[in-house]
């Protein structure tokens, strides 16, 4: 037997640890600082308690927004999963792979804000989809695809779409497929099969890909801002006018600690309710980690 | 439970340019423990993968008790499938993986309950009913298998090389349970192997394959006794085959003329006229080896000479490889079924004298003049 070594393993973590004092712990204990503070008059804050910020929370306007950031991040999530759930099937199945997963990557390579106006050019008034209506002689005036919540959902599941891919495709290219066969000779119909014997075999795929997508959407910024309108206004959008437009930044930290908190208790509860470990410790962390930074920085 | 009869008429099935079947027609009675016998890529699997309904069969149809069944898909067909891998459900008990057909067809627990403990009795894993898959060992998921496949009462058991992921010992001992489990339901068997030596042992009849085609059906002293065909004579067990011509017909006593070996006598099932192109075959186990020439002046025994190449000695018999004067080598097995302290009679590079009588010899193929 060869003991592990105990010494060195402190000192290898220690750049790491660093790291993350640095860009995520101490900005995290930031915002908790100024979330008990006063708001300074041109931004900025005053440096003594207060729970005003928080009192703040109880406004009817920021609690219908937290609502809809919740219903909006739970509907992008179940239909992201439900879409990225047969093409990972197809992509674990598939002969060509590697070239799959080189599509499912490829929009990376696009600059996040060249995405969505890609979207704008899409569903705008003067976009692709009008223009083509039009054409076609089915309507005269374009009907108006953006500025709602159903715009915001639709290009949130396209942005997290590859989130869900991956660790789905990961998982079910493990799985044995013969199992299936097995479960449609044993009498299970081709749903069924899929229902109760592949998805509870995949299940940690599937809880990552929940994580994945449910945590950065909840504190989505961009995508509501830019084809939201007022009717797709999300937390994230909130926490940025306080910052940049009220300049009420412990009124925007306090927001921000809603977020977190909503994210990191969605996450432990959602994991305690896996009955076997999906997931290992360390993902979690990670994960919960995560659902902090999309509170803080969301994009 | 009931088997039923599985009728196979002219099937065929290519995947791309690969022809995996090429017109088979088999009929495989009610309760029949069939075997499908070939080596691998020979579509015994692509075959047995149609009847469960996971492959449709490009032509020719499959009925089972006389319906047409090619339309239906796996779930709507009374086979039930014993997979290699045994492909057992990773993530539900060894009861819950047994009941998995049951809960399907939403079966009352109570009855659901006293099933699946019958069936894991039937397999001797009564008291395994609550682990998980991964903490059984290959024999006993395969006995899960078998108990998951046959608690939906299926009338055709369909089993693909259900004891290769065995080692040999087990393998021998599961050959004897399935034997004893299929005497037990008595419903139709058909089993997928590439040992011949399962195949034999187990089987009512064996269908040998090749290339897709069906070359040989029957029981299966037949197929060892009496190969149709140099592959069969020559997957099936060892043996010694040679071409060669027909030079003398006396009724059913024909003599061979085969360059390597000389001039040999074979008695044949129906008169072989002479000129015909044919193959002899003898088995190794039918020829006797002896130091002095055999004294006997019987007119139908076969004496070659030769020198041991190689004995190989192995417990209950020792396999010689005898080379003869024309430079070919014959395989000769020797049982050894008296006890002896003496050592061996016969060794290495001895001369020896190999005889056979003219019926323990088979023409395999003929081809008539």
């Amino acid at each position: 037997m060869t003991a592990r070594p105990t010494k060195g393993g402190a000192l290898y973590a220690l750049p790491n640890a660093l790291w993350l004092t640095l860009f995520f712990l101490a900005p995290l204990l930031i915002i908790v600082a100024y979330s008990f503070m006063k708001k300074g008059l041109y931004g900025g804050v005053e440096p003594e308690f207060s729970l005003h910020a928080y009192a703040l929370l109880a406004n009817a306007g920021i609690v219908k927004v937290a609502f809809r950031t919740l219903l909006v991040a739970l509907a992008a999530t179940a239909l992201t999963i439900l879409v990225a759930l047969p093409v990972g099937y197809n992509m674990a199945r598939s002969k060509n792979q590697t070239l799959k997963l080189f599509l499912v990557i490829v929009p990376f390579w696009t600059n996040f804000l060249i995405r969505i106006y890609a979207w704008i050019a899409i569903l705008g008034n003067e976009g692709t989809i009008n223009g083509f209506l039009r054409s076609v002689g089915l309507v005269s005036d374009p009907i108006h695809l953006m500025y709602n919540q159903g715009a915001v959902i639709l290009v949130l599941v396209y942005m997290y779409l590859p989130y869900a891919v991956l660790p789905l495709f990961s998982t079910m290219d493990k799985f044995d497929f013969i199992l299936l066969d097995a479960a449609r000779d044993l009498g299970a119909g081709k749903l069924e099969s899929i229902v109760k014997v592949m998805l509870p075999n995949v299940r940690s795929g599937l809880v990552t890909a929940v994580l994945f997508t449910f945590i950065p959407i909840f504190g989505a910024y961009a995508v509501p801002l830019l084809v939201g309108g007022k009717d797709g206004y999300m937390l994230g959008n909130v926490i940025a006018d306080q910052v940049m437009k009220v300049r009420d930044w412990p009124f925007a930290s306090s927001i921000s600690m809603v977020v977190t908190f909503v994210s990191t208790v969605g996450v432990l509860l959602f994991l305690a309710r896996q009955k076997r470990p999906g997931i290992s410790k360390e993902q979690a962390a990670a994960l919960a980690a995560e659902a902090a930074v999309a509170a803080g920085g969301g994009r | 439970m009931n088997g039923s009869d599985v009728t196979i008429s002219r099937v065929g099935k290519s995947f791309g340019s690969f022809a995996a079947l090429d017109d088979v027609s088999l009929d495989i009675k009610k309760g029949e423990f069939f075997s499908l016998l070939g080596p691998s890529g020979c579509g015994k699997t692509t075959l047995l993968r149609i009847l469960g309904g996971f492959e449709v069969p490009d032509e020719g149809t499959v009925a089972i008790d006389g319906v047409d069944v090619v339309g239906l898909s796996a779930d709507k067909r009374r086979t039930n499938t014993v997979f290699q891998s045994y492909a057992l459900f990773p993530h539900l008990s060894i009861f819950e993986n047994v009941a998995f057909p049951l809960r399907l067809r939403k079966v009352p627990s109570k009855t659901l309950t006293s099933r699946v403990k019958d069936y894991l009795s039937l397999v001797q894993l009564e008291a395994h009913a609550d682990k998980m898959p991964a903490q059984l060992s290959g024999g006993q998921k395969q006995r899960v298998a078998i108990a998951r496949a046959l608690i939906n009462e299926p009338s055709v058991l369909l089993l693909d090389e259900p004891l290769s992921a065995l080692d040999a010992k087990l393998r021998q001992h599961m050959l004897v349970e399935l034997d004893s489990i299929h005497d037990k339901v008595g419903i139709t068997f058909i089993y997928v192997t590439h040992d011949q030596g399962e195949a034999l042992s187990v089987s009512d009849r064996i269908a040998v394959m090749n290339q897709g085609r069906v070359l040989q059906v029957g029981p299966p002293h037949e197929i060892y006794e009496d190969p149709a065909t140099d592959f069969v004579a020559r997957f099936i067990g060892e043996t010694n085959l040679f071409r060669g011509e027909v030079v003398r017909s006396e009724g059913l006593l024909a003599t061979v003329a085969i360059p390597e070996v000389g001039e040999v006598l074979v008695t044949t099932d129906d008169p072989v006229p002479a000129l015909s192109q044919v193959s002899f075959a003898v088995r190794p186990e039918k020829i006797r080896i002896a130091a002095q020439k055999p004294a006997a002046a019987r007119k139908d025994l076969n004496v070659v000479k030769g020198h041991v190449d190689e004995p190989i000695y192995s417990g209950f018999q020792t396999k010689f490889y005898v080379r003869t004067e024309k430079g070919v080598t014959f395989k000769v097995f020797k049982q050894h079924a008296d006890y002896s302290d003496k050592g061996p009679e016969i060794k290495w590079k001895q001369e020896v004298f190999l005889s056979w009588s003219a019926e323990d010899g088979t023409l395999v193929e003929v081809a008539r003049p």
